[in-house]
């Protein structure tokens, strides 16, 4: 047993400071604290939203902007490299896919920051630190709805209208929501003791990419590999599954396979428990390591 | 150990506080790479400090630098674990160490005080409520919806001042943070200090000014070099201190900083 333990006698609160022991922290009592502070969460994630865009001319016109033009780059890129074409549906599943893909690459990425740019606050205020990249994952849900607006008009424009099946979406877009929260913790704590990590994710986040079934359709990768390899990269890549599915229920209006939604559910709670077990057990150490 | 009376605010028994960094001699790629050991740097801030507060009262914390002022408060504040030893505290801690209170510089003023307030676990109701006793105190009118980069550093411990006192707090711990305000803020917070004591709220100042030791604390400690050297009155506390300095109360030294 480690940690701040909170009683109340006498109608006032006692903490105690006891020494730092790698373990778990009174979960109860953790979970309470997390979630008192849960406006602080929103409110850090709503400034950081608002300072993102403070100085552009464009504002907050930048959060349609930006899938825009990231999804123009990756269609011409495709477009010159020659693969999917005659395709039907390419564009739409590059952009659900790229826009999905870009939600997890920002909740990793912020996730990772969070507790090394928050120094100032953990220095100066005890306070549930995993308020740091959770907040980054609203944030980077935040950014997320514009591009999903932006997909759902090409959707319309094309003349694919909407379908219920669509609603498939909701469960990989909480797994895959999930799984960035486990991962932001995760790679919070790595990058406070390996600062070496922000330098080699965004390479990473690049090879995780090309490796998802974003710039091609899962199909086109399980054809061309030995039906053995089939099992491994749908299992091992925690993206294969949810990408794939994302695709199907958002682009194809495919029913998805319930053995996809399981693995992206297995990946998700295997995040969340490695992530937050990992960021819990070292969070009191935090301030003297910053 | 000081006036049994009144219900204990702060309890910290032997505690001590170890900070350890790995330091590379040479940061060479090749030292890296093949150079299996890598010393341990290691700096015992506190080697068992133990004392007691009653609630009330306002104590001063005075040492040379790198005494462990800074890091005792912390450990009060439940920031830093400490390495062995045991801090009881009761009541809501408010914070204003030196280092600001963990303002982001790209963010207006008002935006700063919410985000504190929150993270200090004030509901939204509660920031919402004080907001404008903060903005008043600390006087800074349309600056606060201006970001806080563009602030004077009087301007930025006027700020962090006033949130701190007006986060209600039954212990508020002071780091070195009355120095930059002009003579009038020093007094208004002064004055808010004495108010705080009365409501039976408790304290702690670290400070080099030794005039506002003596002035505003009812007790205080020496600090040198992780240990306690000295408790008691303040003014008895100061003298030993300036003694121990070799340079008397002269202007020098009685000088707010």
């Amino acid at each position: 047993m480690s940690a701040t333990e909170t009683g109340r006698a006498t109608a006032d609160i006692v903490r105690v400071h006891t020494p730092y022991r790698k373990g778990l922290p009174n979960l109860r009592v953790y979970l309470k604290d997390l979630w008192d502070r849960r406006h602080f969460a929103v409110e850090l994630s709503r400034t950081q939203i608002r300072s993102q865009h403070l100085n552009t001319v464009f504002g907050q016109l930048w959060l349609i902007l930006n899938p825009l033009l990231l999804a123009l780059v990756y269609f011409m890129l495709v477009l010159i490299l020659g693969r999917g074409r005659g395709q039907h549906d390419y564009l739409p599943h590059i952009m659900a896919g790229l826009f999905l893909y870009y939600y997890f690459n920002a909740c990793l990425r912020g996730g990772a920051g969070s507790v090394v740019g928050g120094g100032r606050l953990i220095l100066n205020t005890a306070f549930p630190k995993a308020l740091l990249p959770l907040s980054s994952v609203l944030v980077a849900a935040y950014r997320f709805m514009p591009t999903l607006l932006v997909f759902l008009a090409l959707r319309l424009v094309k003349g694919d209208g909407l379908s219920w099946t669509m609603l498939w979406g909701v469960p990989v877009f909480v797994f895959l929501t999930i799984f960035g929260a486990g991962m932001a913790m995760l790679f919070a704590t790595l990058n406070l003791y390996f600062r070496d990590v922000s330098n080699f994710l965004p390479y990473m986040l690049r090879l995780w990419l090309y490796l998802s079934p974003v710039l091609y359709f899962p199909e086109q990768l399980l054809n061309r590999l030995p039906p053995a390899l089939d099992h491994v990269v749908v299992l091992a890549n925690p993206l294969f599954a949810p990408l794939a599915t994302w695709s199907r229920v958002m682009v194809q209006d495919v029913q998805p396979q319930p053995l996809y939604l399981l693995i992206s559910a297995c990946w998700a709670i295997a995040a969340l428990v490695v992530g937050s077990y990992i960021f819990l057990s070292r969070e009191r150490e935090f301030a003297v390591r910053l | 150990m000081l006036s049994v009376s009144k219900a204990l605010a702060v309890r910290v028994e032997d505690v001590h506080l170890t900070y350890r960094t790995t330091v590379e001699r040479r940061r060479t790629l090749r030292h890296t790479l093949f150079t299996r050991q890598r010393s341990v740097f290691e700096v015992e801030a506190l080697k068992g400090v133990s004392f007691d507060v009653p609630h009330g009262s306002v104590l001063g914390i005075v040492g040379a630098n790198g005494a462990g002022k800074s890091t005792l408060v912390r450990t009060i504040a439940g920031i830093l674990p400490p390495t062995s030893g045991r801090i009881e505290v009761h009541g809501r801690v408010s914070t204003l160490l030196s280092l600001g209170v963990g303002f982001n510089r790209n963010l207006t003023g008002r935006e700063n005080v919410v985000l504190g307030g929150l993270a200090a676990g004030m509901s939204r109701d509660e920031v919402d409520a004080r907001y404008q006793e903060i903005a008043d105190f600390a006087e800074l009118e349309d600056f606060m919806d201006v970001p806080m980069r563009t602030y004077s550093s009087g301007m930025y411990s006027r700020l962090a001042f006033a949130v701190a006192v007006h986060m209600d707090p039954d212990v508020l711990i002071i780091d070195e943070a009355l120095s930059t305000g002009d003579a009038r803020f020093r007094h208004k917070s002064s004055e808010r200090m004495k108010k705080l004591c009365a409501e039976d709220r408790t304290i702690f100042l670290v400070s080099h000014a030794l005039g506002s030791v003596k002035e505003m604390c009812t007790e205080a400690i020496w600090l040198h070099k992780g240990r306690m050297v000295m408790q008691g009155a303040p003014d008895d506390v100061v003298t030993s201190y300036t003694k121990f300095l070799k340079v008397g109360e002269d202007a020098i030294t009685m000088e707010d900083l």
